[in-house]
C-alpha cells in the first residue's frame, strides 16, 4: 500500500518535471480555452456561443405566483440568448414535440403548484406538486441545462420555505406578488414551519440573497474550460500509461520487479500515479480558469468529485489504450487519437445538441461527454446531488475499462519473457 | 565456506532458441566470481533468472537459502542487483533516485537518508546529489546505477557488465569501488567480457559461452587446465649479456624456454615459484644485476581460445 503510494507520488514529480508533458497537460487547454473564449467574444461581453437559443416549451398549467415565477425565468431577458422558449398549454402535445425531437424540453408545471408550497388562505398542507422535466435524450446538454435551471429555482423556493418571510420579500421585491399576499403567505409560512427561527435559517437567506439570479446565466467559458481540460485529460492518461510500457524499456520496471516489491504493488502504484496526475492537472485547470477569467465552476465539492470521476473513467481508458498497444509509441500515438477524437465526441469543440443522434448516443463511451455534462449542470447552480447519474456513468466506465487492461494485461506484459 | 548461492543445471529458452543450457555452479560466501564470456553468451539470461525476474524453463537456483523459483520474495530481500543497462529515472536527482529506489527496499526515514548519504558517499557523488542524472556523463550514470544495488547492503550483489562503454577513470573507479565492497564483507557476482576485469577481481571464474559453462575454477586452475605455462620476465642492466643468461638458464629444471630480447629475458615454465630461486642463484653467480621480475600468468584470453577455438572479443 505504503509503495504504491510511493510509486503514485514519483510518476506526478516525473510528470510535472517532463517540459512537453506540461506543455500538453496545462499549457495548451489553458491557451485553447482563452482562444475560444476570444473568438466567441467571451471577454468582449457579447455571448454567442455554440450553446444557445435551447429550445424548451413552458406548460404552465398553475398560473399561480410559484409558475408564473417559473415560466418567468425562462422568458427573462437574462437567458434570451440562451432559451428559445415556446409556451404550450398541452402537455402531450409538448412530450410529443420532444419524441420527434423539435425541441429540448418540456417544463410543465402542474395545476396546483404554487398551491402546495404556499397554501393561500388555510393552514392546511397540501400535497406536494412536482414539476415535471420531459429531457430530449439526444440533446443531453440541452436538457441538462433546462433541468439545472427548473432544480436551481425549486431550490430557491425550497429555501424559501425554510427561512420563509425573506423569500417571499424576495418574490415582493421582485414584484411577482403584491405585499398583501405576501403578509398572508408568509403568516401561513411561519406557521407550518414553526421550528425553523434559528440562526441556519438566516445564513441560507444571506446564501441565497447574494447568489440572487447569477448562476442561471450561462457563461460560455463553463463550457469551453472543462472542455478543453477533459480533452487534455486523455493526453495525460495515455501519457501515464505510455510510462508503463517506457518504464519496461529503460529498464526501471525490471528493477522494481526484482526489488522486494510485488507485480501488484507496482501495476496499482503507476494506475494510482495516472490518477494524481490527471487530478492535478485537472484541479491546476480548474483552479486558474477560477483566477484569470474568473470562472465560476459552481459547488466546489460537486466540482472535486466530479473531477475525481472524471479522471478516474480516463484513466481507465489510458489502462486500456496501455493494455492493447505494444511499444512507447504506439501508446502515444492511440492516446493522440483517442484524445482527439473523444474531445470531438464529448462535445469539446461543437456541443453535442448540434450532433446527429446516432453520434450523441455513441458520444457516451467517452468520459468527456459525461463529465462535461456534469460540469455544465455544475456551473448552472446544480450540486453534488444533481451530479449522480454522470458520477455513475464515469465510475462505472472506469471500473469496466480497468477489469478488461488487467485481463489483457496479466502479468505478461508486464515482465517479458 | 558456505555457499551463498547454489545453481543447479538452471536453463533458459527464448521460444525455440536456447540461451542458457543448464549451467551448474556454486558461489562462496566473500569472494568475488565473476562469469566471464562474449556478447550473447547467456550471462545477462543467466542474472536475470537468478534475481527472480525471469522464471527458469528448467532447472534451480538456491540463494541465501531460499529457491528462486519458490520463495522469489525472499530472495529479492537477500541480493543487490545492478543491471546491465542504465535503470534509472533520468527527471530525477541522484539523490531522489537513491531514496525512491530505496523505498522500494523497504528503507525509510532517517535510516534511508542516512544510508543514501552513504552510498553517495560511496559513489563520489555527493556534491552532485543535486543534480538530475540526465545531466551526468556516462560514467556517473554508471555509479548511481551501481548505488541502487548497495542501499540495503545486500549479502550478494550481481553486476552484470557494469563498466561498458565508459571512459578508463571511470572504469577504474568502478574496479575499486567492487575491491572495497568484497573488502567490507560483501559477496559479488560479476559478468563481463573483459578478461582483464575478471582476472583482476575474481577468485573463481566461470567462462560461459553459448549459454554452456566451458570451465570453472581459479584463474589459475584454469589456465592449467588447458596447459599454459607462465612467463617470467627479467629486466637486466644495459651492459649485461642477456643471451649469455638465457642460455645459462636454459639448463634448469622446471624453465622451458628462455629467450634474451634487449634487456630483457623471458622465461617460459609451467610454475614461475618453482624455478625463481634457481633463476636469481645463476644471475647471480654471473655477477647481473636484475632490476625487476614480472610474472604473467597465462591469460584467460588464452583459455578461452583453447576451448572455442575463438578470441574472447569478437
Ligand atoms: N528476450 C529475449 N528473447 C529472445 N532472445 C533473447 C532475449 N534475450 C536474450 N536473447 C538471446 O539470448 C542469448 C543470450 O543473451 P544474453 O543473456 O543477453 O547474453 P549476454 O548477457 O551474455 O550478452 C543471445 O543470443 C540473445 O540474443
Ligand atoms: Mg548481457
Amino acid at each position: 500500500m505504503l509503495k504504491t503510494f510511493l510509486i503514485g507520488i514519483k510518476d506526478l514529480r516525473l510528470a510535472f518535471r517532463d517540459r512537453a508533458a506540461l506543455i500538453l497537460m496545462l499549457a495548451a487547454p489553458f491557451v485553447l480555452t482563452l482562444g475560444l473564449g476570444l473568438v466567441t467574444g467571451r471577454f468582449s461581453g457579447s455571448n454567442n456561443s455554440g450553446l444557445s437559443d435551447i429550445p424548451v416549451i413552458i406548460v404552465n398549467l398553475d398560473n399561480d405566483q410559484l409558475g408564473d415565477a417559473l415560466a418567468d425565468v425562462f422568458t427573462s431577458v437574462e437567458l434570451a440568448d440562451l432559451m428559445e422558449p415556446a409556451i404550450g398549454s398541452d402537455p402531450e402535445a409538448a412530450r410529443q414535440l420532444i419524441d420527434e425531437d423539435e425541441a429540448a424540453a418540456v417544463v410543465i408545471i402542474p395545476e396546483g403548484f404554487t398551491q402546495s408550497i404556499i397554501p393561500q388562505q388555510s393552514a392546511v398542507a397540501a400535497e406536494l406538486v412536482k414539476i415535471e422535466v420531459y429531457a430530449n435524450p439526444s440533446r443531453p446538454t440541452g436538457a441538462g441545462i433546462v433541468k439545472a435551471i427548473v432544480d436551481e429555482f425549486l431550490s430557491r423556493v425550497e429555501e424559501g420555505r425554510v427561512s420563509g418571510s425573506v423569500s417571499i420579500l424576495q418574490l415582493v421585491l421582485s414584484g411577482r406578488i403584491t405585499p398583501a399576499q405576501a403578509q398572508v403567505a408568509g403568516a401561513a409560512m411561519t406557521e407550518r414551519l414553526q421550528t425553523n427561527t434559528t440562526d441556519s435559517a438566516l445564513a441560507i437567506t444571506i446564501n441565497s440573497s447574494t447568489a440572487d439570479g447569477e448562476e442561471v446565466k450561462f457563461d460560455i467559458l463553463a463550457y469551453l474550460a472543462p472542455g478543453m481540460a477533459l480533452m487534455f485529460l486523455m493526453y495525460t492518461v495515455s501519457y501515464g500509461g505510455r510510462s508503463i510500457l517506457a518504464e519496461k524499456t529503460q529498464g526501471t520496471l525490471p528493477r522494481l520487479l526484482v526489488s522486494p516489491t510485488s507485480s501488484t504493488q507496482i501495476l496499482g502504484g503507476k494506475i494510482f500515479g495516472i490518477f494524481l496526475t490527471g487530478s492535478a492537472q485537472m484541479l491546476i485547470l480548474i483552479g486558474a480558469s477560477s483566477l484569470f477569467f474568473q470562472l465560476k465552476w459552481g459547488d466546489p465539492m460537486g466540482v472535486i468529485i466530479l473531477v475525481l470521476a472524471a479522471v478516474f473513467g480516463a484513466t481507465g481508458w489510458g489502462m486500456f489504450v496501455t493494455a492493447v498497444a505494444r511499444t512507447p509509441a504506439q501508446v502515444a500515438n492511440v492516446g493522440m487519437s483517442i484524445m482527439l477524437i473523444f474531445g470531438i465526441l464529448g462535445g469539446s469543440f461543437v456541443s453535442l445538441d448540434q450532433m446527429p443522434p446516432a453520434i450523441q448516443a455513441f458520444s457516451k463511451i467517452t468520459p468527456n461527454a459525461w463529465a462535461l455534462d456534469g460540469f455544465t449542470t455544475l456551473a448552472l447552480g446544480g450540486t453534488l446531488t444533481n451530479l449522480s447519474a454522470p458520477i455513475t456513468a464515469l465510475l462505472s466506465m472506469g471500473m469496466i475499462l480497468f477489469l478488461v487492461s488487467v485481463l489483457l494485461f496479466g502479468k505478461k506484459n508486464l515482465v517479458q519473457k | 565456506m558456505t555457499n551463498i548461492l547454489e545453481v543447479q543445471n538452471l536453463a533458459k529458452n527464448y521460444g525455440d532458441f536456447q540461451a542458457v543450457k543448464g549451467v551448474s555452479f556454486n558461489i562462496e560466501e566473500g569472494e568475488i566470481f565473476s562469469l566471464l564470456g562474449p556478447n550473447g553468451a547467456g550471462k545477462t539470461t543467466t542474472i536475470s533468472m537468478l534475481s527472480t525476474l525471469y522464471t527458469p524453463t528448467s532447472g534451480e537456483a538456491v540463494i541465501g537459502g531460499h529457491s528462486v523459483t519458490k520463495d522469489p520474495m525472499a530472495v529479492r530481500g537477500v541480493i543487490g542487483v545492478v543491471p546491465q543497462d542504465l535503470a534509472l529515472y533520468e527527471d530525477l536527482t541522484a539523490r531522489e533516485n537513491l531514496i525512491f529506489w530505496g523505498q522500494m527496499y523497504n528503507l525509510s526515514g532517517k535510516s534511508l537518508n542516512m544510508r543514501v548519504d552513504e552510498v553517495l558517499e560511496q559513489i563520489g557523488l555527493t556534491d552532485k546529489a543535486k543534480n538530475r542524472v540526465k545531466t551526468f556523463s556516462g560514467g556517473m550514470k554508471r555509479r548511481v546505477n551501481i548505488g541502487v544495488g548497495l542501499l540495503h547492503k545486500p549479502r550478494l550483489l550481481f553486476m552484470d557488465e557494469p563498466t561498458v562503454g565508459i571512459d578508463p577513470q571511470s572504469r577504474r573507479a568502478i574496479l575499486d569501488t567492487v575491491k572495497d565492497l568484497n573488502k567490507q564483507g560483501m559477496t559479488l557476482l560479476y559478468t563481463t567480457h573483459y578478461m582483464e576485469e575478471a582476472e583482476e577481481l575474481s577468485n573463481r571464474v566461470g567462462i560461459i559461452d553459448h549459454g554452456e559453462l566451458i570451465a570453472l575454477g581459479t584463474q589459475k586452475e584454469l589456465t592449467q587446465q588447458v596447459g599454459q605455462a607462465e612467463t617470467l620476465i627479467l629486466h637486466i642492466g644495459e651492459n649485461d649479456d642477456s643471451e649469455a643468461l638465457a642460455k645459462s638458464l636454459k639448463g634448469i629444471q622446471g624453465v622451458q624456454q628462455a629467450e634474451a630480447v634487449d634487456h630483457e629475458v623471458s622465461i617460459v615454465c609451467a610454475e614461475a615459484e618453482d624455478v625463481l630461486a634457481a633463476v636469481v642463484t645463476k644471475a647471480n653467480e654471473r655477477g647481473i644485476k636484475i632490476r625487476s621480475i614480472d610474472i604473467r600468468e597465462p591469460n584467460l584470453e588464452a583459455v578461452f581460445l583453447h576451448l572455442t577455438g575463438r578470441a574472447l572479443r569478437d
